[in-house]
């Protein structure tokens, strides 16, 4: 069991094979998760945001596509638009931008972990799954020297290995899971 | 021994927050710096941003302070230039986002058809893609002739580099694949010249183009407006800011006249969001009531 007011917020970084493994992770999510989610799927530039609505219909917990200046509440969760970056300002509003594309990603994780490591210093849980890339490794790095909690899906089970695996090998990370105990991890937060 | 690691967790944490803190600090001064010595104004921009810019920069400098970087920036106009290149919002593309044009060309140019003259402000408009793009669409539907199109953007260098029209030949054919989805109705190549290197707009398109330097965040109106352009720069911008800059837009049109923003920018929080309604409101296109 994991006292609640630990943690603050979730942060989670998916690419190739994102989509199922985010389903399997919310379908398995308490509908009473008291904590916001902030995701970056990567995603092509000019896609119709389809993602919220499909985690949304799984009718576990709210999910909507994050809006600039909108500051997260607990039991939300939030997807970065396509082709715009996510940041977490200070005072842990959101900041969209087009800025330059980041590990050949627009959005990118390594902006979001970034900014919500410093935002929400060791308030935040960062979690790193499926993905054909590096993105999200320096990100999640900086999560843990602000004192965040590190989570990796397990690369044996991930769609694409490349990405977990990076995020391993740049940082000694506090636990390697499956989906399925991800999402049992997170309901255990209360 | 293991009582011990949280401690140490702990203290790690807590220098952590004050290396932040002070990183914090020195950025501020930085910025002020700008403002008084140069003019440019940041200190209502996103500070996630602007933090991540300065810190990039910082990191290709090779100094070891970001106050080394303030006394740079006070002394070396060099320096100055990078850094003004870094706060700008220089990524664009043509045709961005083309169900936006193709929304523009079907619901505001049939209006302004009737106008006998047409001016058009594009506030914010970088290395000038976005404006390009609709000088080519006013030219099909038989509206450049009478139109006149200020583009401003804050930097000076970046300014230069859209009045040339020249981009690297590697983006046209995202650029063309854009024009298409857009409504376009011809070839795009008709519309430049390519060599191995990069393609050049056509001379045509540039004629009723003015571009010039204009700040959104300490310059003032322009007049009589019929279409305000200004897409994905309110969002580097605090809701203050924002509302003065929409002020600012407000100001410069008449009743009737349209204001077109980014896709994930809304006039829903704005103190003059009673002031417009939407014309296309999922692509952002707002027109000014009559008072």
């Amino acid at each position: 069991m994991i006292k609640r007011k630990n943690f603050q917020a979730v942060a989670i970084g998916s690419s190739a094979g994102g989509l199922n493994a985010l389903k399997t992770v919310f379908t398995e999510l308490d509908k009473k998760f008291p904590l916001p989610i902030i995701i970056v799927q990567h995603i092509s530039a000019d896609t119709d945001s389809y993602l919220p609505s499909l985690l949304d219909n799984l009718k576990k917990i709210k999910v909507k596509e994050a809006d600039e200046k909108e500051t997260p509440q607990k039991g939300i969760a939030y997807i970065a638009p396509p082709n715009y970056h996510l940041l977490i300002e200070s005072d842990r509003s959101f900041t969209l931008t087009v800025g330059e594309r980041v590990n050949y990603a627009r959005p990118s994780i390594d902006v979001l972990f970034e900014t919500a490591a410093e935002a929400y210093s060791d308030g935040l849980i960062g979690i790193i799954l499926t993905g054909a890339n590096n993105d999200g490794s320096r990100g999640l790095k900086k999560i843990r020297e602000m004192g965040g909690l590190t989570i990796v899906q397990d690369p044996e089970e991930a769609e694409a290995e490349a990405m977990p695996a990076s995020a391993l090998e740049a940082t000694n990370v506090d636990h390697v899971m499956k989906l399925k105990n991800i999402a049992k991890f997170l309901n255990s937060i209360i | 021994m293991i009582r011990f690691i949280p401690i140490i967790a702990g203290r790690l944490k807590k220098r952590q927050e004050e290396i932040l803190e002070s990183q914090d600090i020195e950025i501020r001064l930085l910025i002020d710096a700008i403002f008084r010595k140069y003019g440019y104004d940041f200190r209502n921009y996103s500070q996630a941003h602007i933090k991540r810019r300065i810190l990039n920069r910082f990191q290709l400098s090779g100094l070891n302070t970001i106050s080394e970087m303030t006394h740079k920036v006070l002394y070396d106009s060099d320096f100055v230039d990078k850094i003004l290149l870094d706060l700008s919002i220089t990524v664009t593309e043509m045709f961005r986002d083309p169900t936006f044009y193709k929304a523009v060309r079907q619901s505001v140019l049939p209006i302004l058809r009737s106008a006998p003259f047409v001016k058009i402000w594009h506030a914010g408009c970088a290395s000038g893609e976005e404006v390009y793009s609709m000088a080519i669409m006013l030219k099909e539907e038989g509206l450049l002739h009478k139109t006149q199109i200020y583009a401003t953007d804050f930097n000076p260098v970046i300014i230069k580099y859209a009045r040339k029209a020249e981009y690297p030949i590697s983006r046209i054919k995202e650029f063309t694949i854009s024009y298409q989805k857009a409504g376009g109705t011809r070839s795009f190549s008709d519309y430049y010249t390519a060599d191995h290197k990069s393609a050049k707009l056509n001379d045509n398109l540039k004629q009723n183009i003015v571009f010039d330097n204009h700040n959104l965040v300490t310059d003032s109106v322009f007049a009589e407006i019929n279409l305000v352009v200004c897409r994905n720069v309110l969002i580097y911008f605090d809701r203050q800011l924002q509302d003065k800059v929409i002020g600012l837009f407000m100001d410069s049109m008449p009743g009737g006249g349209f204001l077109c923003l980014g896709s994930k920018e809304t006039l829903q929080f704005s103190t003059h969001n009673e002031s417009f309604e939407p014309v296309v409101e999922h692509e952002r296109v707002y027109i000014k009531k009559y008072s």
